[in-house]
């Protein structure tokens, strides 16, 4: 047996294992959350495409399309502020991405199955992995605004960079639900492009690279159904504009109704997993 | 050498419509940006100094081909990288065929790839209302300057590949994809990037390629920038066509 599972020891610790299967067993979660900060700490190389690409993609975008803020109507005449929160949100969604990546491998390795006979529940597991990604997340994101910074973006004031990293967590938090629930729909890692692609593509359909009112009328219909387009208005108001309750609000609520929808899948995915 | 080049290219080409996963990258990320890029950035097109086009995605199709082509070129690196760890470059190369062909198959193959993957994107143009302004001339351009491109993105895959023998490092290169096609014309007129994207794209020879492709499709049958395509694309073609062949001889003679 790995030395990581683990291991019952007694019958007491059987009986007490039934009680834990019903409610979130705070050890097994804290056990599975640092299973999943070591494998980073195993493979630190892991954590650079969570900067570089989205790094890249926040300058490329602004040399490229840097002068769009010429047009009316965005607000700013800075583009790297405007598109900030996408590159972090796109950071947030690769560490999330890559937990039904590590669960697609831990299921193909036999590790999920050892798992599920644990006394651990599934909300359990479902939290340990979810958990482990929001706090993996917090590895890439002040790179990235150091570079950003660096290279012109405005810095948030305090309360700015509170939001920012509450909803970036959140966000991994989400993406991270919807790559697992992947993860258990096709049992491989096989499945990590559209695990990736998924994330990012429902990002980039939201009002990401302009304010709604200049998006073409059919980018702007699915932007405007898009829950993600909340998430980076919350997110952009930290560094184009002023920090206003009702943005703030909508776009915590949308990430809390997301969860909670992602979360119920995932858990009823990982009961028929179990069957 | 033409047989066993052909036979390569067949071998090659087999392998990839076998694995049709790993075609979905080259045809979804490319159409992913084409689609936000066009929906998200078309109020661009009224920016003082933007050419006359009939459309923001007329002007988009041929990022989103260099795009692709450029992954396709990566990936055919990929391929000859997982033939030499996994050892079949090695009986291959004990068998009596030119050593040029095997650099040539792959280049063959990549050519008909590109054929292909233009098409596809043309295809999706057209039907999301792209208008091809060269007409069917235009069409022939594109697609013989798709394949030109195609081809000396492989040769670059493959001098990288013969070097690094390495799948994983060859893969490594997927962001500098975007950091190159960031610095060039690709997506935006050379004259409305930003500093220092406008003085560096210049010098890109993506930019040229990009142009090419973009010039039968969104302006016409307009020589100059159609000419510039193939002949930087020509250069690319035999400046990296030497390194792979450089880099196959660097590896056999690191095979003995």
């Amino acid at each position: 047996m790995p030395s990581d599972a683990p291991v019952l020891k007694s019958a007491d610790e059987v009986v007490r294992s039934t009680e834990a299967r019903r409610g979130l067993d705070v050890a097994a979660v804290r056990f599975l959350v640092v299973r999943g900060l070591n494998e980073l700490l195993r493979v630190p190389g892991a954590a650079i495409p969570g900067i570089v690409s989205p790094a890249i993609f926040l300058i490329g975008l602004v040399l490229v399309f840097g002068k769009a803020t010429d047009i009316p109507g965005y607000g700013t005449s800075s583009f790297l502020a405007f598109v900030l929160p996408v590159a972090l949100l796109q950071s947030a969604g690769f560490t999330g991405g890559a937990t039904g990546v590590n669960l697609g491998r831990d299921i193909e390795g036999g590790w999920l199955d050892r798992l599920l006979l644990s006394p651990a529940s599934r909300g359990t597991i479902l939290a340990g992995l979810v958990l482990s990604a929001s706090l993996r997340v917090l590895i890439p994101i002040p790179p990235l605004l150091v570079i950003a910074i660096a290279v012109g973006a405005p810095a948030p004031s305090l309360l700015g960079l509170v939001i920012t990293f509450a909803l970036v967590i959140m966000f991994t938090a989400v993406a991270s639900t919807w790559a697992s629930i992947l993860a258990l729909i096709f049992k491989s890692q096989q499945a990590s492009p559209l695990m990736q692609s998924s994330i990012l593509s429902t990002l980039l359909f939201s009002a990401s690279y302009a304010p709604l009112e200049l998006l073409q009328p059919w980018m702007r219909t699915i932007a405007e159904h898009n829950p993600i387009t909340l998430v980076v208005e919350g997110l952009r108001q930290c560094y184009v504009g002023e920090i206003t309750w009702t943005v703030t609000w909508h776009a915590f609520a949308a990430l809390i109704v997301m969860g909670a929808l992602f979360a119920v899948w995932a858990l009823a995915k990982l009961k028929r997993y179990e069957r | 050498m033409i047989a066993p080049s052909l036979a390569l290219a067949m071998r090659a080409l087999r392998l990839t419509l076998r694995r049709p996963q790993f075609l979905i990258p080259l045809f979804l990320m490319p159409s992913i940006f084409l689609a936000v890029n066009t929906g998200g950035l078309a109020a661009t097109t009224r920016l003082p100094g933007f050419p006359e086009t009939s459309g923001f995605l007329d002007f988009q199709l041929p990022a989103a081909m260099v795009q692709s082509l450029m992954l396709s070129g990566l990936q055919a690196g990929i391929a000859v990288a997982l033939e030499i760890e996994s050892g079949f470059f090695d009986r291959l190369i004990t068998a009596p065929v030119a050593r040029l062909s095997i650099v040539l198959g792959r280049l063959l193959a990549a050519a008909v790839l590109g054929a292909f993957q233009v098409s596809f994107f043309l295809i999706v143009g057209l039907l999301f209302g792209a208008e091809i302004a060269g007409g069917v001339g235009g069409v022939v351009l594109v697609l013989l300057l798709g394949s030109f491109a195609a081809v000396a993105f492989a040769a670059i895959g493959l001098a990288i590949a013969f070097r690094a023998r390495q799948a994983s490092v060859v893969q490594g290169l997927f962001p500098f994809v975007f950091a190159v096609l960031y610095l060039s014309s690709a997506f935006f007129p050379r004259e409305l990037l930003s500093s220092p994207a406008d003085s560096i794209s210049a010098w890109n020879p993506l930019s040229y390629m990009a142009d090419g492709l973009r010039t039968p499709i969104a302006f016409g049958l307009d020589a100059a920038p159609i000419i510039e395509g193939f002949a930087v694309t020509g250069g690319v073609i035999a400046v990296a066509s030497l390194l792979a062949v450089a880099g196959l001889r660097w590896r056999l003679s690191d095979a003995v």
